[in-house]
């Protein structure tokens, strides 16, 4: 069954909704000017399984349904939404979309075409490829791993979660179309304790893909190890560094650094409205020759990928700096209309309860030639972090900030002793025309980013290769 | 004013105890379900029309249940009765497979808040979406006033009202309406060294108490035309002092600290530090959950259980942990009706204006935003990026960014040697500026 039927059974049928139903609470959210219109039917259904302690002790489940209208003007939105996916209720959402226009008039709506999107994960629901007990077992078996590990593991919190998230998007212009995304998500995370001091490390990784990933790849040992691993090398570090230095970024997750730098101030609604420290610098150097971000939606199975973005357009691979020279920008609907320009497949929403707006999917920078040894060598002195927290940037000033985990000093060429956790500062428009020496060794992270952006949480992916940062501040203690 | 009304508020209490009722014939030995529904709507305006108007109808219904003392729990948005049936299933087949643990079930049944006190948190605004656009094109308008103002990310008004309930087989049931007002405003200034943005808002209980929309726009357009040629300073250790709105944040961390899922975890650095001095002798924290008209207000917590009033520091010395009634068994010690977080915190001030905490300060940093996660809870290591003002001679000198401010936070909290009397009402935390003794920035 193609994701059109799965999401005409799941979303449409149920309240005996037809196609021609939702035809008509568009022409509904269309009467009075409206220039453009949808509808996103969606219907998630989510587990969260967790261990503490040593024991499984609590899980959930959660069904959420429901309906958004929205209704577009120039560059005004009107936006209702309901829980309930039945006819009067869209249709009252209609109206109260289409409340957003002031003059009366209709546009007419178009015939309607079923946009296909990629198939880059499978349609089946994660939730039921592994059986309540053997889910259980999974964790259990990361606990297991974690305390036999090292004698100084004094907890040990261990998470699965899964979701199958079925979404079809009806627009005014004919464009119909579904999408049936898995997500799953495995954590570990320890706390290790040495002569009263504890510190923690954690790993986890995912995917649109089902659980069946994890037993395959030996998640639950690796991923306890890991997590082990970092809360050792915590336990031994030193205070870190202040001030500007050279900084080398391990590859995968610290790519955060290209989310935060550069990505959101390249999301099309800061550029229309020239908010963004990168606005109206199409063509203008603004990373180190060599540099070459792109932001790929099309990665089978990976978190940040999807078929169709949720307005039903299929996602793409956009080149974002091209050999150090800002090419694009990311778009969703309206955005490129107001631009005089195609949405690039960044259309995305947390649920039906929120208005689509410009976001990321994977976004990455390709690969270089050095070697990761030979970037350490190069550096007298300067701070080698591996793993990151969060980051987060202020779009307008392009100030930017991101977290290390994990990190090391780095002297005469040599990777010397681990240092605490410390803040990231830099300025986005310029921090990658720092960029000394890029790595050979691209690697995307494992499949845990959560996105946030006006309130609003999506999933995505972040990559890179090991960097070297020829000047950043590092927001340590030590001076 | 949402016109998606679809369910009868005074049927929830019904819905609750038909569930809780229902779970018990399925064979849970203790069920609870709780209910939320906001209903409301935001409007924005930008450049001086309307951009957005959102219509809010957001419900969820959740339910916990125990097969002896093994948990499980469901959640759905849809309360016709064969979904909430469908959700009770749901939370039993789950409770048939989690592990029996000791410390888990409902809060005490003694704990119950049967007598819930009525805390003047309802308070409709009762204007039309075309009303609330006039007041956010007012409020934009006031933030634009100023030529170094050269664009805008708009001002949004936000309406909701929210209705909470609970039920639980204790025969506890309890349900309040509760509103949220908002407006805020936020624009971008520019010159030649780049752009700026900030922001300011208003929110209350009551939209007869909300700031005025000129004055939030005119706060709005001040904070982020001073920000204008920020820069960087050189790395250095030196007094520092965070206004309110980000003072919060480090009282926030506090909290973080002293809650009883960290600590029964060992995942606080104030593991342990009941009875113990956590700030300086001159600092008293209280928790007060019954203020007429708080934002942080509530007669019960997600458990049922009566909220009261207490203190949390008491001279400097920790009194009490932020718990639950499944933290508070796993410490040995009782549930401090927190479950689903605190309810109005005060902070004693020296009574000193931000002005004169300056003063005192003489050289050193004055912080007004702070961006990033770098807060280690287990550890207490600090360090996140900020934005401020270089102040000398107790005077500010220029706008600085693209710092960090990094200590460890058990000793920024001994280290602070004064707070304001300029307390920001914002926030379910209220404090004044504070200005702590000596910390690490770095910078160029």
């Amino acid at each position: 069954m193609d994701s059109i039927e799965i999401a005409r059974r799941q979303l449409l049928l149920p309240t005996g909704l037809s196609d021609d139903d939702v035809s008509k609470a568009l022409s509904t959210a269309l009467e009075g000017s409206i220039d453009y219109a949808d509808l996103y039917f969606q219907s998630i259904t989510r587990e969260a399984w967790s261990l503490d302690d040593g024991i499984v002790k609590d899980a959930s489940f959660n069904i959420e349904q429901g309906v958004g209208v929205r209704a577009v003007v120039g560059e005004k939105s009107g936006f209702a939404y309901s829980d309930d996916i039945e006819m009067a209720a869209l249709l009252e959402s209609s109206r109260a979309a289409r409340s957003i226009a002031k003059s009366s008039g209709s546009h007419a709506l178009q015939a309607s075409r079923i946009q296909t999107g990629h198939a880059l994960y499978k349609s089946e629901s994660p939730l039921l490829a592994l059986s309540e007990a053997q889910k259980m077992d999974l964790l259990r078996e990361a606990d297991a791993v974690a305390r036999a590990a090292d004698p100084r593991v004094k907890q040990v919190m261990v998470s699965l979660l899964g979701l199958h998230d079925v979404v079809l998007v009806a627009r005014s212009d004919g464009v119909f179309a579904a999408d049936v995304r898995p997500l799953v998500r495995f954590n570990v995370s320890v706390i290790a304790e040495q002569n009263g001091r504890r510190e923690q490390g954690s790993m986890g990784g995912g995917g649109r893909y089902d659980y069946h990933e994890f037993i395959a790849n030996n998640a639950a040992n690796e991923f306890a190890q890991e997590a082990v691993r970092q809360a050792l090398v915590n336990l031994d570090a030193k205070d870190a560094p202040a001030g500007n230095m050279t900084v080398v970024l391990g590859p995968g997750w610290p790519g955060v650094l290209l989310h935060e730098a550069i990505g959101h101030g390249l999301e099309g609604d800061f550029n229309r409205k020239k908010t963004s420290a990168f606005s109206d610098r199409i063509g203008e150097r603004v990373a180190s020759p060599g540099v070459t971000v792109v932001d790929d939606g099309t990665l089978p199975n990976r978190r940040g990928s999807l078929n169709i973005d949720d307005e039903g357009t299929p996602t793409q691979c956009t080149t974002l700096i091209e050999d150090g020279i800002l090419k694009g920008y990311m778009q969703d609907q309206l955005n490129a209309r107001l631009s005089n320009t195609q949405s690039t497949g960044n259309g995305r929403r947390e649920s039906y309860a929120h208005l689509p707006m410009p976001r990321m999917t994977n976004t990455y920078m390709l690969a270089g030639q050095h070697d990761p040894g030979e970037i350490i060598e190069s550096v007298d002195k300067g701070f080698y972090a591996v793993n990151f927290g969060g980051g987060q940037v202020d779009i307008t000033s392009g100030k930017f900030v991101f977290s290390a985990s994990e990190a090391y000093m780095i002297e005469n060429g040599k990777i010397t002793y681990p240092v605490k956790g410390a803040t990231l500062i830099g300025n986005g428009p310029d921090v990658l025309t720092r960029v000394g020496m890029i790595g050979n060794d691209l690697k995307l992270d494992n499949g845990v980013g959560t996105c946030g952006k006006d309130g609003q949480s999506v999933p995505v992916g972040v990559g890179q290769p090991t960097l070297r940062i020829d000047g950043i501040t590092v927001g340590g203690t030590q001076q | 004013m949402s016109s998606l009304t679809q369910t009868n508020e005074n049927s929830v209490r019904a819905v609750l105890e038909q569930a809780v009722e229902y779970a018990k014939t399925q064979g849970a030995d203790a069920v609870e379900v709780a209910a939320n529904n906001d209903k409301g709507f935001s409007i924005s305006a930008r450049l001086g029309d309307v951009e957005t108007v959102e219509h809010h109808n957001q419900r969820s219904l959740g339910v916990t249940v125990y097969r002896g003392q093994a948990k499980g729990s469901a959640t759905t948005n849809d309360i016709k009765p064969a979904s909430i049936q469908k959700t009770v299933d749901a939370a039993l087949n789950i409770a048939g497979h989690t592990a029996e643990d000791k410390f888990s079930g409902l809060a005490d049944a003694e704990l119950m808040a049967y007598d819930y006190p009525q805390l003047d948190l309802d308070h409709s605004w009762g204007i039309t979406p075309e009303q609330a656009l006039e007041l956010a094109l007012q409020c934009e308008k006031s933030g634009r006033d100023d030529k170094r103002i050269v664009n805008s990310e708009g001002a949004t008004v936000n309406s909701i009202r929210t209705q909470i309930s609970y039920a639980n087989s204790h025969g506890f049931v309890g349900d309040y309406f509760g509103t949220r007002h908002s407006v805020s405003c936020a624009v971008v200034a520019g010159d030649d060294n780049g752009m700026q943005r900030d922001y300011w808002y208003s929110v209350t209980r009551d939209p007869k108490q909300l700031e005025d929309v000129e004055s939030i726009g005119r706060t709005a357009r001040e904070r982020t035309v001073r920000r204008l040629s920020g820069r960087s300073i050189k790395t250095c250790t030196v007094p520092v002092l965070f206004e309110p709105s980000v003072a919060r944040t480090i009282f926030g961390h506090f909290f973080s600290a002293i809650n009883g899922s960290a600590l029964y975890r060992e995942a606080s650095f104030l593991v342990d530090s009941l009875n113990k001095q956590i700030f300086p002798d001159w600092i008293s924290i209280h928790e007060n959950p019954h203020v007429a008209g708080g934002l942080g207000s509530a007669p019960f917590d997600n458990e049922g259980v009566r909220t009261q009033k207490r203190d949390i520091v008491n001279s400097g010395v920790l009194q009490a942990y932020v718990l639950s009634s499944y933290s508070a068994r796993k410490l040995g010690l009782q549930t401090t009706a927190n479950a689903g977080g605190i309810h109005n915190i005060q902070i004693n001030d020296s009574g000193l204006s931000q002005q004169e905490l300056m003063k005192n300060m003489g050289t050193g940093v004055l912080i007004t935003e702070l961006i990033g996660h770098g807060v280690n809870t287990v550890t207490g290591d600090y360090s996140r990026g900020a934005a401020g003002f270089w102040i000398e001679n107790g005077e500010i000198q220029y706008p600085v960014e693209e710092i960090t401010v990094a200590g460890n936070l058990a000793d920024m909290f001994m280290n602070i040697s004064a707070i304001g009397n300029d307390i920001d009402l914002h926030g379910n935390i209220q404090c004044g500026s504070i200005l702590i003794d000596h910390l690490t920035v770095a910078g160029s």
